[in-house]
């Protein structure tokens, strides 16, 4: 069966030269898209009728467009990554939208994630948070035998879950204080869960917390949107994890 | 120390730890002001307000919890402003209906209207008992001269419909931000986990109908007894 035809969308969408540039919306008009086609796909062909009319085309995020590498973002009629749950910007399909529908495309919001062009905000604070602690640095040997260090199954499985966050930044833009508790909390949770991880556990949450507070990203205080909107699902139970590690680090001290 | 009170987490420690001071408060309040409605005489109302007025233990508590709710109120504008500064540009379009409750959202906007309330709240008993005992009349219960601030009350609710209409309301505000407060909590202080966080969102949500109602029936009961 063959999918359904748009006939006409218009596209809101923010512009803005350079970190520099002040932005503005500016809306365009884009006929004949397939309900079938992907939402970047849309934009694909958005921005090759822009060429072919002279225009800059709107640059925005992406690389694997299969919602595993997480650098697609979009906040699309006031939702990260669009009006669908569990998906990133890449799998939401324009069949999520209705036949002369008015879509408004934002950057992610955050004075932590500054603009660089239209759509395309600087993430590197999340690496900065990564290299603050989000690793392991003791000597963990050569390969051990598969059972030599037992690990329960539900601790592998939480680990495992919060190791499934790749980093795209939704937590942040859906929050309203731009909070990246959900991101940080992922970080420490896949390591604390597991007992190579633990070893540096206190330092881990300290330096990370404190780094991203030095960003700029606000603080929690659990609406839960991060999680809805979160592509991976990542639950903020891990928040609490890491306010307890955090918190058991800073009275130890 | 200053380190913890100011990063991110530790400013949420202070919010949750007096934030659930006052939960235990509340629980204490509406224990006592249900005596009004069981006890018409108002004898029953007088003893725990005369026993709660005379306790070394209140005595003790009473500074404590004024500072409990200065420091919730004061740190709640200052975590408020450093959340508003996370994001400089704010969103043309937001749909945040689907992702989180309004009430979590809303928790300066719904804790300053309590805050009115118990200004006005404050003005009408607290202050008139504690500053200005000689504008009430005193009763004798059990043989014991004590003041009777069951008639206060009383007189208060029965004196309009618009004051018993602004308890009514205050109660629901209370119940709407504990909906969301008596959780979040737990939460911050790391004291919950993926079979907890459920738990503990039921047991508030519980707690925040009990206050609601239990705080609403009082003037409810005045306004069609009267």
């Amino acid at each position: 069966m063959a999918d359904k035809i748009l006939k006409k969308l218009n596209i809101k969408v923010w512009r803005q030269k350079n970190a520099a540039d002040k932005g503005r919306f500016e809306t365009y008009t884009i006929e004949n898209i397939s309900t079938g086609s992907s939402f970047l796909e849309m934009l694909d062909i958005l921005n090759n009728q822009l060429i072919i009319d002279g225009k800059d085309p709107i640059a925005f995020d992406h690389d694997c467009r299969e919602g595993i590498c997480g650098t697609c973002s979009l906040y699309i009629n006031g939702r990260a990554h669009g009006p669908d749950t569990e998906v990133t910007t890449c799998q939401l399909h324009m069949r999520k939208f209705k036949d002369g529908e008015t879509i408004t495309i934002e950057p992610w919001r955050a004075k932590a994630f500054p603009v660089i062009k239209d759509l395309v905000v600087d993430r590197t604070a999340f690496d900065k948070i990564l290299q603050a602690g989000g690793f392991i640095s003791v000597n963990t040997g050569g390969v051990p035998d598969a059972n030599a260090i037992p690990i329960a199954y539900d601790d592998a499985e939480e680990s495992m879950d919060a190791a499934a966050c790749i980093g795209c930044g939704a937590c942040v833009a859906a929050c309203k204080n731009s909070s990246a508790m959900l991101f940080v909390s992922a970080k420490v949770s896949h390591l604390a869960k597991l007992p190579q991880g633990k070893v540096e556990a206190k330092d881990r949450a300290r330096n990370m917390i404190a780094k991203m507070d030095e960003l700029g990203f606000g603080g929690c205080t659990n609406t839960g949107a991060c999680e809805v909107e979160c592509p991976k699902s990542i639950s903020i139970s891990n928040i609490a994890r890491l306010n307890r590690e955090y918190l058991k680090a800073r009275f130890s001290e | 120390m200053s380190k913890f009170l100011t990063a991110s987490i530790g400013r949420k420690f202070i919010m949750s730890i007096s934030g659930l001071f006052l939960v235990v408060f509340i629980a204490v309040h509406l224990t006592v002001n249900l005596f009004l409605i069981f006890d018409d005489s108002g004898e029953l109302f007088n003893l725990a307000a005369n026993f709660m007025a005379t306790n070394p233990a209140v005595k003790i508590m009473e500074p404590l919890l004024g500072l409990g709710f200065l420091v919730h109120i004061l740190w709640s504008f200052f975590i408020e402003y450093e959340n508003w500064r996370a994001r400089p540009v704010k969103y043309d379009k937001k749909n945040t209906g689907i992702s989180s409750s309004w009430a979590s959202r809303n928790m300066l906007i719904l804790g300053a209207l309590v805050l009115v309330f118990l200004v006005v709240h404050i003005i009408h008993f607290f202050w008139v008992i504690k500053f200005n005992p000689e504008a009430m009349s005193t009763v004798v219960v059990g043989g014991e001269h004590m003041e009777d601030t069951y008639k206060l009350v009383a007189d208060l609710f029965k004196s309009s419909v618009a004051y018993d209409i602004f308890y009514i309301f205050g109660g629901i505000l209370l119940g709407i931000h504990l909906s969301h407060g008596f959780w979040s909590g737990f939460h911050t202080l790391g004291l919950s986990n993926k079979n907890w966080m459920s738990r503990l969102q039921i047991v508030g949500r519980i707690y925040a109908i009990v206050v609601a109602v239990g705080f609403s029936v009082i003037p409810l009961y005045f306004l069609i007894k009267f």
